[in-house]
């Protein structure tokens, strides 16, 4: 299916929030996931279930003034 | 007497017993970050939020930033309210404290603050718990609405971010410490340990530097210079210095040996 990760259309066979980060390598550390626009807290990864057309946007720290 | 002893800032319910805010922004290695924080005595620093960049794996930002430091998120790159709002949430999201300094530009030539969205998004996030650090153009009217809003304190500029061209808006700035009935956090421009002290000497309840210490060649040095100029400069301010004069007052008896 088609999702779109970060602003890129991307290809995935991610079942869930919690596989695509796997997939993605990501440290979980200060991690936030928006499932279109909606903050989905880290408890409810495993739960939240990706479907065509969704946009996903990963965010964490980095370093700013 | 002054009691230079317990004076503590107090933002939300944390108390700063270090006037210094630093930022994360521009080290040439984010393994400074960890000996800048000790050097300097910051106890807040800054962080911006962005997408992952999965390429940066295993170099969390905050491995270098000790758990005894406040994080202050900020909402750089928001052009809008509602966007500087959203940063907030996902900021609190991380986890890291409810702390937020509200950044809005849309001038992209000077990155001057945007009051006007920065009042709006201060109104929503303070409402919502934050304790709400709003980064401003220096204007006595909206430090009271920011004030009214539920800010917890304001950041004017000292100058245009990374310029250190220190207090260009000083007496903007002095009219607002001398009116605001919440702290004054001096935020940008400030280039030197002396602008940093002037800042404090006005009576400044603290001042934030990032670029001034991040691109100096020894960041560290940096850190502990202006680590010392801020204290100086907040001593100053509690031993209530006297006027300057125009006329010459002399230190040392001039009679009473070669003159009568």
């Amino acid at each position: 299916m088609q999702i779109n990760l970060n602003g890129k259309n991307m290809e995935s066979n991610c079942r869930t929030l919690m596989d695509l980060v796997i997939e993605q390598q990501l440290d979980t550390m200060s991690l936030v996931a928006e499932l279109n626009f909606k903050i989905i807290k880290q408890a409810e990864w495993n739960d939240t279930l990706i479907k065509e057309g969704d946009t996903i946007e990963l965010l964490s720290f980095v370093g700013g003034g | 007497m002054t009691n230079a002893q317990n004076d503590v800032l107090v933002l939300g319910d944390i108390e700063f017993s270090s006037r210094l805010f630093t930022g994360t922004g521009k080290f040439a290695s984010r393994d400074l970050i960890t000996p800048m924080l000790e050097a300097s005595g910051s106890q807040m620093i800054t962080v911006a939020l962005r997408r992952v960049d999965s390429s940066e794996k295993g170099d969390n930002i905050l491995n270098y930033i000790p758990k005894t430091v406040t994080l202050l998120p900020n909402t750089s790159g928001a052009r809008t309210a509602q966007e500087a709002v959203r940063i907030a949430r996902i900021a609190r999201e991380a986890g890291c404290g409810n702390f937020i300094k509200i950044e809005v530009i849309t001038d992209m030539q000077y990155l001057l603050p945007d009051n006007h969205e920065t009042l709006l998004a201060t109104e929503i996030l303070a409402k919502e718990g934050f304790v709400v650090l709003p980064y401003m153009m220096p204007d006595i009217t909206v430090t009271k609405q920011l004030y009214n809003a539920g800010a917890a304190a304001v950041m004017p500029l000292g100058s245009p971010i990374g310029t250190n061209r220190g207090l260009e808006m000083k007496p903007m700035i002095k009219m607002i410490i001398e009116t605001s009935k919440i702290p004054v956090v001096v935020d940008a421009g400030i280039g030197r340990p002396s602008q940093a002290a002037e800042a404090m000497e006005m009576g400044a309840d603290a001042v934030l530097v990032n670029t001034a210490i991040a691109t100096a060649a020894d960041p560290v040095l940096a850190g502990k210079a202006f680590s010392y100029a801020v204290k100086a400069g907040r001593m100053a301010y509690l031993s209530s210095l006297a006027e300057t004069k125009m006329q010459a007052s002399a230190s040392s008896p001039l009679t009473g040996f070669l003159r009568d």
